[in-house]
């Protein structure tokens, strides 16, 4: 069983992973292999089988801790007295997290459209272009960064330096205003420019699933749809607007909707380069500084809760509008 | 259509949740058994049986300190498994604060926790009366022989010791030039007054440079170093048992003599002519980073530096650490009371906390509070350490910065303070204290606002 906990060295390590690699495949080798074999097994049976597990995962890992959250937030900081709805009017009424919650609305609102919008020009302008696949990879390589990675790369184009004596420019961002003949910028200091360069960061790394998304949707419209509004006098503009965007509808919508949750989720960004300060923070970086920073559990799991409710409306539209495009079709 | 697109998304939902159970499972720290390669201080067992024999025992150690430090760490405690058989398990975590009452929580604790933050002891002891195993009485006897009443003190809750001092470390100075002091005919000053009058001279004299250079920027703590600029001052203008009051919230956080320190930090870090040099006007203090903010000494863009002795690991391999006037050397003054005898000292450290009884983990608490592992981790030290252990051996100390820390922190005429933020609790001396004093320099806010600011975060219990 030790042999099984403590691995120190990396021959050991990498022995432990083959070991869970084989148990794993053990595992669902013998569940496949006895779905094979039972030939009448009742429906019970293999519901039991298939969705158990992904219901107690589901019920352990998700369901539980939230309820559970749901709880504390109406707790004092201890997690000891009841105090009501007092964790949700501080975080309402507090000009501190007043202002936390007009940045995560800006976020929400120009993260997702921004990131389309450029994603979905981008993905109709190069259709069938030469240089398409390279294009395409250029726009899609910040995705493979990491968004800390993104963070600190970012952090340097901001960079400041004062435009004094032989002092040399650091960041790309003021050296281009240096060039232009203007005064270096705190990019990261003055509120509410600062969030904006922030949303820039999310904005770099999003584009790039949008464009995916959206082009093979693009590619996905029908021929003969194309040829007939041709036909029919359409094109350019017209096209873009009454052939494109309506037949990609639905893929318009997964993107808007997959983005705007990924940022309602973002820490990544705001704690890399201004560590919530300055006014940038977000709901996702303060119930964790709440919860872990600053000792109170009611207050952060208040956040928490009130990140959980503003995601929700995204998942029902992008449920219903899922069921819509099945319909139709 | 409709069946294949539910079980392509049932499928990724598992494999989703498999990923991050996965993940969860992965360890965060980086797990440094302590068999290195390095070479292994050479011991004479002999002191060391006093400890018993330990052989196939194990002591996990969890702390904040990390690489290139975690290593002296490792290394000085070689001798101890040599002679004893045990082993340490030793891991260093940068969430060491937010993860450890995690931990705790969980049922989960390591052995031996170095704790930097005495406020952080009080509230563990208080939130886990169970789980925070105090000193036993080995540890306690060697506490007392060898290290002053405070520093037991500041170990101890309700009277009872739990932790006993690692490291200690010297905040109250300020980094210099010594050759750009003797070109310019510039004397060490020894009063806060003449302080102000240099200060005010070198902005006469060089009107392309200015006088001090400071940078708060830290990650997610920024903001600490202008906590420390604060509890300097407070010292120095309401004396050290308002500062006791302060830190112990006998007197509100925004008291009237808490906000003329604020001002005196503010005529300094706030006046567009004192700062800041080389890296831009006032607001540019939030975002230069801490350990790099020293570095327009030596380009001769600022004059002055107030950072603490392991501020020397920031400087370049190059840069030679004496007093002498040299090109390339810096060195640091004592940051001057209010009058020459009036000499307050802030400094902090780090305590052993235990959460295991067992005896080895036992015999290892009692030997980290020895002068034998003071004076091991001092052989292993290149810089930036010490300790405040009567037995410790200062001369095995290699920088000149540590040994001046160390003479000043047994310097009887000297008052010694622990750092202020460090022992509030974590609201308000991990939090609120940095982020509006952050806010105080990088946005401007006001002076009576932030202190209000950090009072309203004070816990009410």
């Amino acid at each position: 069983m030790d042999w099984l906990l403590h691995a120190d060295t990396t021959g050991h390590k990498l022995a432990l992973m083959v070991v869970a690699i084989l148990l794993f495949v053990a595992v669902m080798s013998v569940l496949l292999f006895g779905v094979d074999r039972i030939k009448r097994a009742p429906t019970w049976l293999v519901v039991t089988g298939f969705l158990g597990p992904t219901l107690l995962f589901l019920a352990f890992g998700l369901v539980y801790p939230g309820l559970n959250t749901i709880r504390l937030s109406l707790f004092d900081a201890k997690s000891r007295n009841f105090v009501g709805a007092d964790n949700y009017v501080t975080a309402f009424t507090d000009p501190q997290f007043q202002i936390v919650l007009r940045n995560t609305v800006l976020w929400v609102v120009l993260v997702p459209l921004c990131a389309t919008a450029i994603g979905l020009v981008y993905a109709v302008l190069i259709d069938r272009a030469r240089f398409e696949s390279f294009a395409k990879t250029l726009i899609f390589l910040p995705m493979a960064i990491s968004l800390v990675g993104a963070s600190i790369i970012w952090k340097f184009v901001y960079e400041y330096k004062p435009n004094q004596g032989n002092i040399q420019q650091i960041g790309l961002a003021n050296q281009l205003l240096v060039w232009l003949g203007f005064e270096p910028q705190q990019f990261l200091l003055h509120q509410p420019w600062n969030t904006l360069f922030l949303i820039v960061v999310m904005i770099w790394i999003q584009a790039g699933f949008a464009m995916t998304v959206i082009s093979a949707a693009v590619k996905a419209i029908p021929d003969d749809i194309v040829e007939a509004a041709r036909l029919d006098g359409l094109h350019g503009l017209g096209m873009f607007r009454y052939i494109t965007v309506p037949s990609i509808r639905p893929a318009l919508v997964v993107v808007l909707t997959t983005i705007a949750m990924a940022t309602l989720k973002v820490f990544d960004v705001v704690r890399t380069m201004t560590g919530g300060n300055f006014k940038t923070s977000v709901v996702a970086y303060e119930f964790y500084t709440q919860s872990f920073r600053a000792e109170n559990a009611g207050l952060g799991a208040a956040l928490a809760v009130i990140l959980f409710v503003l995601v929700i409306p995204i998942v029902v539209y992008n449920v219903r509008q899922l069921r819509l495009a099945e319909e139709v079709r | 259509m409709r069946s294949v697109r539910t079980r392509g998304l049932v499928v990724a939902t598992t494999g989703a949740a498999l990923a991050l159970t996965l993940v969860g499972c992965s360890s965060d720290g980086d797990d440094n058994s302590s068999d290195g390669d390095s070479p292994a201080a050479s011991a004479d067992c002999a002191d060391y049986t006093q400890y018993g024999d330990l052989k196939g025992k194990s002591i996990s150690v969890y702390t904040s300190i990390v690489e290139p430090e975690a290593k002296q760490q490792t290394d000085s405690y070689k001798p101890f498994e040599e002679c004893t058989g045990a082993t340490i398990k030793y891991e260093g975590s940068r969430e060491f604060e937010a993860q450890l009452p995690v931990r705790l929580k969980a049922g989960n604790p390591p052995d031996i926790a170095y704790v930097p933050q005495p406020g952080f002891l009080k509230s563990m002891v208080a939130d886990y009366p169970n789980v925070v195993v105090p000193a036993p009485q080995e540890t306690v006897d060697n506490a007392k022989k060898y290290y002053s009443e405070e520093w037991v003190n500041y170990g101890s809750v309700d009277g009872k010791l739990y932790a006993t001092p690692l490291g200690a470390n010297v905040k109250s100075f300020v980094w210099y030039s010594p050759q750009a002091f003797e070109d310019n005919g510039y004397t060490v000053p020894k009063t806060w007054d003449d302080l102000t009058t240099l200060t005010a001279k070198i902005a006469a004299d060089h009107p392309d440079a200015k006088p001090w250079c400071a940078g708060i920027e830290s990650g997610d703590a920024t903001g600490w170093p202008a906590t420390d600029w604060l509890e300097d001052v407070v010292l120095r203008t309401a004396g050290p048992d308002v500062y006791d009051q302060w830190v112990n919230h006998e007197i509100p956080f925004n008291d009237p003599q808490i906000l003329t320190a604020l001002q005196a930090v503010g005529s300094i870090l706030k006046n567009p002519a004192d700062v800041n040099g080389g890296l831009g006007e006032v607001a540019s203090i939030a975002t230069t980073p801490w350990n790099e903010a020293g570095n327009p000494i030596l380009d001769g863009a600022c004059f002055l530096h107030r950072a603490a002795n392991f501020y020397q690991a920031n400087w370049d391999e190059d840069v030679k650490v004496q007093e002498a006037p040299t090109d390339n050397g810096v060195y640091a003054f004592y940051l001057p009371g209010k009058s020459e005898s009036d000499k307050p000292l802030l400094g902090g450290g780090e305590f052993v906390t235990g959460f295991s009884d067992r005896p080895e983990v036992a015999a290892f608490r009692t030997f980290l509070a020895s002068p034998q592992w003071a004076n091991e981790k001092a052989k292993v030290t290149g810089q930036g350490w010490f300790s405040a252990n009567s037995g410790f051996d200062s001369s095995l100390l290699k920088s000149p910065i540590d040994q001046l820390s160390f003479k000043l922190l047994t310097d009887p005429s000297y008052t010694f303070r622990f750092d202020g933020s460090d022992q509030m609790p974590g609201a308000v001396g991990a939090d609120a204290f940095w982020k509006q004093m952050t806010a105080w320099i990088g946005e401007d806010q006001a002076d009576q606002t932030t202190l209000d600011n950090i009072e309203k975060a004070w816990p009410a219990s």
